[in-house]
């Protein structure tokens, strides 16, 4: 990951559309969670995978204009700390921990559920910025002489 | 009775890579297919005979399910499975920054 | 219902932490030292208010057959308490001395994560819950072992992290052989169901426990991951390894399933005995001849340990009694040698014990504390290791089983030795040094005058009256065996 700009221009114009495929992609599956397989960590997983197609196709030092990531570290955070929050609100609305407290809608409906659709968005953030970090800080680390 | 045995055969294969290879990356491979083993066990146990996939869809009959609770459970095993993976990765990297090997028979500063 | 608060604290100020101390490193230091000063009160409140009563929850409002339970008895208070206390006392201890190494929020955050996983094993009734928590705290456990990122930690971080691995494995292994065989994974249904399956169950599942989480607990043959990873982990990190963690993953997990859900099979009470004896003797043979400080005290980790296994194996309630003393009594002294062991290597920058000595002027309150500490382990009255170690001797004569006696008091008299030597060549010693490259504060004095004063206060939780309300309700929860089950079962029923 040293000297690399990305790869070739073909690589690139393709990535340039389908990035955003997959990002959108990755959103349905986040919010069709408590409707379909899938949910928060499946489609958090498919966000990290587009944010890491644009490292690969276009490079570490065009990545980092892009994405803020100190933005993405307190995005992480922010998401984890508002999927407790949800847990708390469910012990003063709903009587315990994580209680659904929550209109639970219709079967089948897109908006229904209760709290999990709300759960699913925050894993969906949380799952997608720590995986692509991961893979940011792993790749990131120079291998260098040892002591 | 022969799926279990492949199953437990599978576990064996992980646990003999984790106690004779020598290179970090071949361990850390071994720890995943000792996971993937211990997976399928699960899922393996959720099995029912004629039975379809656990999932409610619109307008169709709640047939005979398999067991959906080891899936759920598996699920998670994965996602900490990633977990183990990534930290052992990082390890690795590290180790490979102080040593300049991935071979554990080179990486002994520690011995008593 | 303060139940859900044991997790939701820690996890909370870990995640805050990661949130605002990112940019304000002072934020960490507040809010992790809220968040432990708030466990601690809210566990030694309920362990005084509860007594013997068990009190359940349901997570998500979910009743139990479908929900997770969490459970609080008096022997999940009494561990609670412990991992309280030692970690407000590291924690105390870590702010200068993880300063000297570097000043980072993510220590603390993986520290308040270690203290979730550790709360959320001990708290939960439900085997897989207890899987997932178990691994939260191993994942920080391996992170802070690497935390000086010296080359040794890395390699020591990478063993534990190999072992660790392969031992949550086979206790998933074994959680999903439960699972086929019960079609549950809370507890005391478990316990409920167990009986009526064939017998050969409870060994595939028991074995499969018993090497997943004797691992954990480092007993003798699954104890070759401990001295590297204890050692080369920084001193607060050691003693919550080895004063909880090992005991919360391991011991208080085996007594748990094996008590409470398996009914204690004598064959199993057996296998604890035999390891048990096993590590007390091995333990000590192999921390005599060390002379780096923590890798001595690491070892002395795996005897003690024996200690609270042989009292386990014994199952008479007076052997269970010494074991749950023994288990609180270990907690306090090792976290205080450990503590002493890092004050030193900070002020002197070695853990050589042959490099050390004269610290009686450097370093006074490390050399005083350190003298209470080295006492109690090697059993001196009046300190509190002292009566564990009687009782579970006692216990084994009665019982019935004088060898096992006779291999405490040799485990006894050797630790005394090794703790001798401890004391000649490192706080003694003709060596003079003179130069100390930092100085030792008054935040880690404190944590250390802390547990010195527990080491002398805990030996009066023997005394008639007062063990009455600590450790006799433990006991009792241990002791009843399968009572667990009407207890849990019963409760939710009342909810």
């Amino acid at each position: 990951m040293q000297q690399n700009d990305g790869m070739t221009l073909i690589v690139k114009t393709v990535t340039r559309i389908s990035v955003w495929m997959i990002l959108l992609y990755g959103i349905y599956i986040i919010f069709h969670g408590h409707l379909s397989p899938g949910g928060g960590f499946a489609g958090g997983v498919i966000i990290a995978l587009a944010l890491l197609n644009v490292l690969l196709a276009f490079g570490r030092k065009f990545t980092s204009e892009w994405l803020n990531i100190s933005f993405l570290h307190d995005l992480e955070s922010a998401s984890a700390t508002l999927f407790l929050v949800i847990g708390i609100l469910g012990i003063s609305l709903g009587g315990a921990f994580l209680a659904n407290f929550m209109n639970k809608g219709e079967l089948f409906a897109l908006l229904s559920a209760g709290t999990i659709l709300t759960l699913n968005i925050f894993i969906g953030i949380k799952v997608g910025m720590s995986l692509f970090l991961v893979v940011w800080v792993l790749a990131g680390s120079k291998i260098v002489k040892g002591e | 009775m022969i799926v279990y045995l492949l199953c437990f055969l599978l576990l064996l294969v992980g646990l003999y890579g984790v106690l004779t290879k020598r290179d970090l990356i071949k361990i850390i491979l071994s720890i995943g297919i000792l996971g993937y083993a211990v997976n399928l066990l699960l899922i393996l146990f959720a099995y029912r005979k004629d039975s379809v996939y656990p999932i409610l869809a619109k307008g169709k009959e709640v047939a005979q399910m398999v067991d959906p609770l080891p899936q759920a459970l598996v699920l998670t095993s994965i996602v900490i499975e990633l977990g183990t993976t990534a930290m052992l990765v990082a390890l690795a990297i590290k180790l490979f920054e102080k040593y300049q090997t991935f071979d554990i028979s080179q990486i002994r500063r520690l011995k008593g | 219902m303060i139940l859900p608060y044991y997790i939701i604290i820690p996890l909370l100020a870990a995640f805050l932490i990661s949130l605002i101390a990112g940019k304000k490193d002072n934020w960490a230091v507040i809010l992790s030292v809220i968040a432990t000063t708030a466990l601690l009160v809210l566990s030694l409140f309920s362990f005084i208010s509860m007594k013997d009563e068990t009190v359940t929850y349901s997570m998500s409002a979910w009743s139990l057959p479908y929900g997770i339970v969490l459970v609080q008895d008096a022997l999940t208070s009494f561990i609670l308490v412990m991992v309280s206390i030692i970690s407000f006392t590291s924690l105390i201890f870590s702010i200068q001395y993880i300063r000297h190494l570097s000043m980072d929020w993510k220590y603390y955050s993986l520290f308040m994560l270690l203290v979730t996983g550790m709360n959320g094993v001990i708290i939960t009734g439900d085997f897989f819950n207890l899987y997932v928590f178990m691994e939260i705290a191993l994942f920080s456990a391996f992170a802070l072992v690497a935390y000086g990122s010296r080359a040794e930690e890395f390699e020591a971080a990478f063993k534990y992290a190999v072992m660790g691995s392969v031992s949550s494995f086979l206790i998933l292994a074994g959680i999903a052989v439960t699972y086929s065989a019960t079609s549950t994974l809370t507890m005391a249904k478990v316990a409920e169901v167990l009986p009526t399956n064939d017998q050969k169950v409870i060994f595939w599942i028991g074995a499969l426990f018993m090497a997943g989480f004797g691992l954990k607990a480092a007993a003798m043959p699954f104890h070759a991951w401990l001295p590297d990873a204890h050692s080369s982990a920084p001193a607060p990190i050691s003693s919550m390894l080895s004063g909880v963690l090992i005991k919360a993953l391991g011991i208080y997990v085996l007594i748990r399933i094996f008590y409470n859900v398996f009914n204690a099979p004598e064959i199993f009470t057996k296998i604890f005995l035999v390891l048990g004896t096993i590590s007390i003797i091995i333990g000590v043979f192999l921390a005599i001849g060390q002379w780096d400080m923590k890798r001595l005290l690491a070892y002395h980790s795996i005897s003690q340990i024996g200690y609270i296994l042989l009292g386990m194996g014994i199952a008479t309630p007076l052997g269970i009694l010494g074991a749950v003393f023994h288990l609180f009594n270990h907690a306090i002294f090792k976290s205080l040698l450990f503590y002493n062991a890092g004050s030193v290597e900070m002020a002197l920058g070695t853990r050589d014990l042959r490099k050390m000595g004269n610290l009686m002027k450097i370093l006074p309150t490390t050399s005083q504390t350190s003298l209470i500490a080295s006492l109690s382990i090697s059993g001196i009255p009046p300190f509190n290791g002292f009566f564990s170690k009687l009782i579970i001797i006692i216990a084994a004569l009665q019982a019935g089983l004088p060898w096992y006696a006779v291999f405490a008091i040799i485990g006894s008299l050797l630790t005394l030795a090794s703790f001798m030597k401890v004391q000649r060549y490192g706080f003694k010693g003709e060596t003079t040094v003179e130069s100390v490259e930092n100085k030792v504060g008054w935040r880690m004095n404190t944590a250390m005058i802390i547990l010195a004063v527990l080491c002398i206060a805990t030996s009066l939780m023997v005394v008639p009256g007062i063990q009455e309300v600590t450790l006799d309700p433990v006991v009792k929860v241990i002791a009843d065996k399968t009572e667990y089950i009407q207890l849990v079962l019963g409760g939710m029923n009342g909810n």
